[in-house]
């Protein structure tokens, strides 16, 4: 398996990782009894801020350990660069991540006219953005299995 | 995904000159490694311009790496 496969892979199960244990770790702080208050809007709020800072974080870091084992076990540098084939892949990885993200914001603008509570609209956009990550993951991976 | 119609003797090439590395020819036309295997195995039909890339680090004209279709020494 090659690099960028390996590098696909770990990244889909960090994204699960993160997304799961951050979902977990917020579950218990949601304000109770206060669907639509402020202090439920500032929870929003907070969790996407929160989650968008942690998995950068993550991601560096993980990528970081990553290449660290990489090395150690094949004894081979990873790619300095990122050439023709692996810009044609970022850009389909790009798009249908795009496209499911669209998907679910849609979705979530219809929750809000099928008159859901707000709470609804923010956790289909969240897990819209989750599955995007995975999607875009996935693509690339799919990509440099099967080729372009 | 579909198979790519443009074939290469990429792997032979390689072979006959003095047994060239997959990373040796990546170094020379300025891609990955994982660039030139996914042209040998016929995942990827290269820019026009990594294939005349490919064909200088051979010496060859173009028409003798890749082919359209059919392998024309099969």
């Amino acid at each position: 398996m090659t690099y960028q496969e390996k590098k696909s892979i770990v990244s889909i199960i960090s994204a699960v990782l993160i997304f799961g244990f951050y979902c977990l770790y917020m579950y218990p702080q949601y304000p109770e009894g206060a669907l639509e208050s402020p202090e439920a809007f500032r929870f929003w709020g907070s969790f996407v801020l929160i989650l968008t800072v942690v998995s950068i974080v993550a991601h560096i870091v993980i990528s970081i350990i990553f290449n660290i084992i990489y090395r150690m076990t094949t004894r081979e540098k990873e790619p300095k660069f990122a050439d023709e084939l692996d810009k044609l892949i970022d850009l389909k990885a790009f798009r249908n991540s795009f496209f499911v993200f669209i998907i679910g914001f849609l979705l979530a603008m219809g929750s809000l006219i099928i008159y859901q509570p707000l709470h609804v609209m923010f956790m289909i956009l969240i897990i819209s953005g989750f599955v995007s990550d995975v999607t875009g993951s996935a693509t690339r991976l799919y990509h440099y299995r099967r080729g372009v | 995904m579909g198979k790519n119609l443009v074939g290469n003797h990429i792997r032979k090439l390689r072979f006959n000159h003095d047994e060239m590395t997959q990373q040796q020819l990546a170094d020379k036309v300025g891609v990955t490694r994982q660039t030139i295997v996914a042209l040998e195995k016929g995942n990827y039909s290269p820019s026009l311009e990594l294939a005349f890339r490919i064909a200088h680090a051979f010496h060859l004209p173009l028409e003798e790496v890749f082919f359209y279709g059919d392998d024309p020494t099969q």
